[in-house]
């Protein structure tokens, strides 16, 4: 865990002050919504279909037990019992009332959660690995780098009116588990020859109406440079991006058109004017960060404990723990991954009894702390191998151990027409019905990994185009239809999908997947070949044969 | 169903009315003829042409500390007068989600 000091304490307590004056202003008439937009979406408040949307910041994906008690605390004091995690390690209350948004953020302000840039065009949350600091074969804690790009980027006066929102995810593994090549800028750490750390910075990669994978703007930059090279991307972005139209706001259209060369000889230009500056990070600087993160003593525990080798018989455990479980740097540990994704329930959702039993299980098996993940999921990241069984039985009371993790009912999905205005079609549903179509666990294990991902609109929060299959509801004479595309993943061999032809209705959009599901376990060479596999080694025809052949 | 943040136009087919969300809770609420604004589509006031919809529009969006992001929504008029919402996001908007919240799954 991160322990913030108080220069943190006083810039979040003192925004709270001034969004309750901004509010109380508002409210009386003496700032029109057009003054107050602007205000309102630089603490994370939207205006959604039914009511204001309010999206708090997870920094990394990083919370503590008080955090997870504190914002179960607001979902049931200020909103309707639950929250929906997002897929940018954000939680967002859909009910919230304005007149109470300050003192739901004063009282998230008590544990150190803010909702500051969380909306507008800014530098939003930076995203990280939610197995950050424990996954084995990590360059080190990509948190530690997170946070020091946070401090800087947090109120910064010339990253507060950029061209368009901004996004930075960073990871440290070679599974790439924070799509980084999705984001405005991607960050890869890794060791120079000297053994020195530094990035591999990836620029310009989005989703939305004209998406694009990220591209390698520059190999190594080492890590006293890091603020420096991000500071001259922004300039750059800040200098030619476009301001006239939203749809080409964004910094992957200038990388696009630019072409990647000339705009790394812009950034280029620009660093050598900065690189040598205040912004050249003191060693001191890292290691003052790195001491405010707190980490387990961990116990020396056996590979293999007794509890868990008893368990073992247990199939209901065996299924769960073979999709939840994952190794840990320390031996005898393990992160859990824990499923917001029920059978019939919305992705990403979790009530306020849960959160807080949630945090109960967090302090007695996960060292108080609990990760969230890009996927819409949770995760208790050092669990000892002899609670395994226990905390599994306790997860599953709280209807948390749905043993699907990286299945095709792990769905990620956007609020879509429910709750979204900008939405043209709904996602909950489809999510929803997909998930009982395939509630068989013997069924989906057969069918093995594959990644739903489905988004109410162009937008494309629910990251449809680097899904293995994406499903994108557009609206066509007054109805949803739905386009599908396979082919896509979000990981360091991120790709987009391709559509396999007209769209579907939304009564048969389950069909759909159903048809190309058969198509997949028809076509595959071998059972351990991947639904990805197959789709690469036979593009995309066989699947559109077999969905649109009687239609 | 396109969504009206991207109305461009003030062109109607047919019955309409003006929504919006409260200031103070966000809560949908459409302007009745009574200058004000009502939680209840029932209340609303119905506009048939577009210079009908554009005076009640200006009249909505004046009203700025009431009710905020106001636009035109097509209803359904039946033939007893009940008000129903003319497209899904409308009635997904008068109605409610239209999945089970998680409280309730």
């Amino acid at each position: 865990m991160y322990a913030y000091d108080e220069i943190d304490r006083t810039l979040v307590n003192e925004r709270v002050s001034e969004f309750r004056d901004q509010v109380k202003r508002r409210l009386s008439g003496e700032l029109t919504e057009d003054e107050f937009k602007i205000l309102r979406l630089q603490n994370g408040v939207y205006l959604q279909l039914h009511a204001y949307m309010f999206r708090v910041a997870i920094p990394y994906g990083t919370l503590a037990t008080n955090q997870l008690r504190a914002l179960a605390h607001v979902a049931r004091k200020y909103d309707r019992g639950y929250g929906h995690f997002t897929t940018r390690q954000n939680i967002q209350f859909n009910w919230i009332k304005l007149a109470e948004l300050p003192d739901a953020l004063a009282d998230l302000a008590e544990v150190g959660i803010h909702a500051m840039q969380t909306s507008g065009n800014n530098m939003r949350n930076v995203t990280s690995d939610q197995w950050a600091g424990v996954a084995p074969g990590e360059i080190e804690d990509p948190r530690i780098w997170s946070e020091l790009i946070r401090q800087h980027t947090t109120l910064h006066p010339e990253f507060s009116f950029l061209p368009r929102k901004f996004k930075i995810a960073i990871t440290a593994s070679d599974h790439d588990r924070a799509a980084i090549k999705i984001h405005d800028i991607g960050l890869r750490l890794i060791k120079n020859e000297k053994g020195e750390t530094g990035f591999e910075v990836l620029v310009g990669g989005g989703l939305g109406r004209t998406p694009f994978i990220a591209k390698t703007i520059k190999h190594f930059v080492h890590g006293r440079d890091i603020l420096s090279y991000i500071e001259a991307i922004l300039r750059v972005y800040n200098q030619y991006g476009r301001r006239d139209n939203i749809y080409k706001a964004r910094i992957k259209i200038l990388v696009h058109e630019l072409g990647i060369e000339k705009f790394s000889r812009e950034v280029e230009e620009e660093w050598q004017h900065i690189r040598n500056s205040s912004l050249q990070i003191d060693d001191e600087v890292i290691e003052d960060i790195r001491s405010r993160f707190t980490y387990p003593a961990y116990e020396k525990l056996p590979h293999m404990p007794d509890e868990l080798r008893q368990a073992a018989a247990d199939p209901e455990f065996e299924a769960w723990r073979k999709n939840s479980v994952a190794p840990h740097k320390v031996q005898g540990y393990s992160i859990v991954t824990i499923s917001l994704k029920p059978t019939g329930g919305p992705p990403g959702d979790a009530t306020a009894e849960q959160m807080d039993a949630l945090a109960d299980l967090a302090d007695k098996y996960s060292f108080g702390e609990i990760r969230v993940g890009h996927e819409q999921n949770l995760a208790l990241p050092h669990v000892a191998k002899r609670d395994l069984p226990a905390l599994w039985k306790a997860l599953d009371k709280l209807g948390l151990a749905t043993p699907n993790v990286n299945l095709i009912t792990d769905i990620i999905a956007c609020p879509g027409l429910d709750y979204c205005s900008l939405a043209n079609a709904r996602s909950i549903p489809i999510a929803q019905e997909l998930t009982r179509r395939f509630a068989n666990h013997e069924l989906a294990n057969l069918i093995g990994r594959l990644h739903i991902n489905i988004s109410g609109c162009i937008n494309a929060c629910g990251h449809h185009h680097v899904g293995h299959i994406g499903i994108l509801g557009v609206e066509k004479n007054g109805e949803e239809v739905y386009q599908i595309t396979i082919g896509g993943r979000a990981d360091e061999n991120a790709a987009l999908g391709t559509l396999i032809g007209p769209g579907v209705k939304f009564d048969e959009v389950a069909d759909v997947i159903e048809d190309v599901v058969e198509a997949y376990l028809a076509l595959r060479e071998r059972p351990e070949e991947l639904f990805m596999d197959t789709v690469k080694r036979l593009g995309v025809e066989p699947f559109k044969e077999r969905v649109y052949a009687t239609r | 169903m396109t969504s009206p943040l991207e109305q461009k136009k003030i062109k109607i087919a047919g019955p309409s009315v003006v929504t919006a969300n409260r200031t103070w809770d966000g809560i949908v609420v459409y302007r009745t003829a009574a200058k004000s604004w009502s939680a209840d589509l029932s209340e609303a006031a119905i506009v048939r042409n577009s210079d009908e919809a554009k005076a009640l529009l200006a009249e909505s969006v004046a009203d700025d500390v009431g009710a905020i992001g106001p636009y035109i929504a097509p209803v359904q008029v039946g033939e007893d007068g009940k008000i129903l919402p003319g497209n899904l996001r409308e009635q997904i908007r008068r109605t409610g989600v239209t999945i089970g919240q998680p409280a309730q799954v």
